[in-house]
């Protein structure tokens, strides 16, 4: 049984929670199909989706799937710059705990920030993403879309480009992916690979075309432009020529290479709009799948004893 | 007032001394060491006997590095407050750092510092004053009237000098006063943004590291300044492999270049900072264990003369907050005493070369009487039980601010009694 409090990572992710998580997604899926998309589940909880920094996708996603499943959902908007002005991170969390929320999803620029306030208040937590640390329900969301589409991820080849350095997503990924036995490749010029990452158990390539051949699964990442201030890029040009993914690219590839990209997308700077567009681009599911892997995490996080689906 | 001493080991590695002696003080001077028994008193209101059976009865412990935060930032420590903490911790002198607001940069401020020590102070407290006004590295601070004042050495603690010119000139200028530059080293252009070491736990935390190479670089050049102007430089707090390579190699060519070390970088490594626990940010940061090691073999071999703690109290209300955004620094000299113990435990060093390390050592570097038992000398004496175990406790520190990685730890070593000039300062403050 399901029995973690709060969703801080996957790197605290056995392989019997991603599994149990992942197949309780299916059942939560169906109900987004709906002429009306609402069961009782969490009728009478109280879900604050606290973000501390800019989201449009999880931000929305997470409120989407608390009100599918009946819970009422408080949006909270606020700054990282607590130290600056205004109030301290935990005296946040331990006011609005104060007002009994049933969780809390926790949206924050600085790493640490999620675990930080679990520290500090009972109330279960789930990190939608702490600076460059982890973002999970991105994580179990992709892990649930490759699952769909190969059934099983035991031994799969997951090639992940772009910007390593300054991705929660890769972080998240990696431990999930290699809790469930597949093979990660990061990919990206050397600037944005941080130091000694192969230690996770990884493996590192600069160039996208030597592994593109060999991939299951290729995740590009956002390119933020304003990285080329920080002397890690020369030009966003010369980064498109080595990573934008394009269909001369997908030519070496297998037939049934699937396309992942978490979003935002830069349109023709990381991805070309014909592979984004193309049936191997599984992108929009992504997000689809991400209303329903948050609907039953909140399920499973909240005891998972209501009969679910009704 | 006469002190007797009983039953103690005297350690006082000026002296060559490691035997069982009684040390009788006199008028807060030392008066006499002599085989035990062999001094008599008797106890009365003009005299009295510690007995120190199975302590250790050595200098008290000199901390060369040492924020006390006033004036400016008294939320987080007064020399007052400092000064119990050091008592607690077995120190008996201490050298504050000059970042406080207003900057220790002029001779006002300097006397200001040491006035309050005196009539605030119960232990000896010694200033060092900025290497730039204000601390914002463009121009020299008035280096004479700043000795004059009472000054013992320059540092921009806190910051580096980070621009070439101007740290070649103050070695120069700094040369007339026989004073040491004291040098945060940290090119700053390589750690902006950092909060850790960087490496496999900056990477997995998601974290912006502060490489190695940051210290190693400016340990580097202020040694090839050094070669060229015949200055004196003391590296602050030494966290590298590469940097006490550097120190040896330029120690080996006979420059005159002496470096420290804190407790913390000895005895902790960036793993610790996994959690998040923003009492494990220090800059430099915590490394990694071949850091640790090179450390070790530098204390062993005498690359590290010494060892201080960069005592940076913070209040909860800096540390409390997101890693990335909590302010460097734990406070020190209640926990130093039993973590370096622990170097005499793994056999590193012996007791007698530990001691050194924290008294007679820093007070040749800094030019200070104290740090040994010497007769006439003043009565400056730390008595500890090496043996003693026990779990460290942050509430029940002195300093004002609590904030340290070592809560709840078992150690060894406690400080019995502290004593500056003959009388007692810790655990009673004696009139």
């Amino acid at each position: 049984m399901f029995k973690l409090k709060n969703i801080l990572g996957t790197q605290c992710l056995t392989e019997d929670d991603i599994t149990t998580i992942l197949d309780t997604v299916d059942s939560f899926k169906e109900i987004s199909t709906r002429p009306i998309k609402k069961v009782p589940t969490l009728r009478g909880k109280t879900v604050i989706n606290l973000f501390f920094e800019p989201s449009t996708r999880t931000r929305t996603s997470f409120e989407i799937a608390g009100k599918r499943l009946s819970a009422d959902v408080i949006n909270i908007v606020g700054s990282s710059s607590s130290t600056v002005k205004g109030e301290n991170l935990i005296d946040t969390a331990l006011n609005l705990e104060a007002m009994h929320p049933d969780i809390m999803i926790v949206r924050h620029a600085l790493s640490g920030a999620a675990e930080m306030i679990s520290q500090f208040i009972e109330c279960p937590i789930i990190n939608a993403g702490d600076g460059y640390h982890e973002h999970p329900t991105q994580a179990l969301l992709d892990l649930y879309t490759i699952r769909e589409s190969k059934r099983n991820l035991e031994g799969l080849n997951v090639v992940i480009v772009g910007d390593i350095a300054h991705s929660r997503v890769v972080r998240s990924n990696i431990y999930a992916m290699k809790t469930m036995g597949m093979n990660v490749k990061l990919i990206g010029p050397p600037t944005m690979i941080p130091l000694e990452i192969e230690k996770m158990g990884v493996s590192v390539g600069y160039y996208l075309e030597d592994a593109i051949p060999n991939a299951d699964v290729i995740m590009i990442l956002r390119l933020q432009k304003e990285r080329q201030s920080k002397y890690l890029l020369s030009s966003i040009r010369e980064y498109s020529n080595l990573y934008c993914l394009t269909s001369k690219f997908l030519e070496k590839a297998k037939d049934d290479v699937l396309i992942f990209h978490p979003g935002p997308i830069n349109r023709g700077i990381e991805i070309s709009l014909d592979v984004m567009q193309s049936d191997r681009s599984l992108i929009l599911n992504q997000v689809t799948n991400g209303v329903a892997l948050r609907m039953a995490l909140m399920y499973l996080v909240l005891g998972g004893n209501n009969d679910r689906t009704n | 007032m006469t002190v007797l001493i009983k039953n103690g080991r005297i350690i006082d590695p000026t002296n060559g001394l490691d035997e069982p002696k009684d040390l009788l003080i006199d008028k807060g001077k030392i008066k006499a060491l002599e085989s035990p028994g062999k001094i008599n008193i008797d106890t009365g209101e003009k005299q009295s006997i510690i007995d120190a059976k199975d302590c250790v009865v050595c200098p008290g412990l000199i901390d060369m590095h040492v924020h006390f935060r006033e004036p400016g930032f008294e939320y987080k420590e007064t020399i007052e407050s400092g000064c119990r903490s050091a008592a607690a911790g077995g120190f008996t002198s201490v050298a504050v750092m000059p970042n406080t607001n207003p900057v220790n940069d002029t001779r006002s401020v300097t006397e200001h510092l040491l006035s309050l020590a005196k009539t605030k102070g119960i232990i000896n407290v010694y200033a060092i004053a900025a290497i730039t006004r204000n601390l914002a590295g463009e121009r020299l601070s008035e280096m004479a009237d700043l000795k004059d004042a009472g000054a013992i050495a320059f540092s921009d603690d806190g910051r580096p000098v980070m621009n070439n010119e101007l740290m070649r000139r103050a070695f120069e200028y700094s040369k007339m006063f026989k004073l040491p530059l004291i040098q945060h080293s940290e090119m700053l252009d390589l750690t902006e943004g950092g909060c850790m070491n960087e490496g496999i736990v900056s990477t997995e935390l998601g974290l912006k590291g502060m490489p190695a190479e940051a210290e190693d670089i400016m340990v580097y050049r202020d040694i090839a300044l050094l070669e060229k102007t015949g200055g004196r430089l003391h590296v602050a707090h030494i966290s590298s492999k590469n940097s006490v390579d550097l120190v040896r190699q330029a120690k080996s060519r006979g420059l005159s270049v002496t470096c420290e070390v804190a407790p913390h970088h000895f005895t902790l490594t960036d793993e610790a900072v996994r959690g998040y626990d923003t009492n494990t940010k220090m800059s430099p940061p915590l490394r990694t264990i071949s850091d640790v090691d090179a450390i070790k073999k530098g204390l062993k071999d005498g690359t590290i003369d010494i060892i201080a703690t960069d005592h940076a109290p913070h209040d909860i209300v800096d540390k409390q907050v997101e890693y990335q955004n909590a302010c460097f620094g734990i406070v020190g000299l209640e926990t130093a005493l039993p973590l370096s113990l622990k170097l005499v435990d793994e056999k590193i060093l012996s007791m007698s070369e530990l001691i050194k390390k924290l008294t007679s050592t820093p007070a040749g570097i800094f030019n200070l009487s104290s740090g040994n038992l010497s007769l006439g000398n003043d009565a400056d004496i730390l008595i500890f039980n090496p043996n003693f175990e026990y779990s460290i406790d942050i509430s029940k520190f002195h300093s004002k601010s609590k904030n340290s990685p070592f809560d709840g730890w078992k150690v060894k070593g406690k400080v019995i009694r502290t004593l500056v000039r003959g009388k007692t300062v810790y655990p009673t403050i004696e009139n």
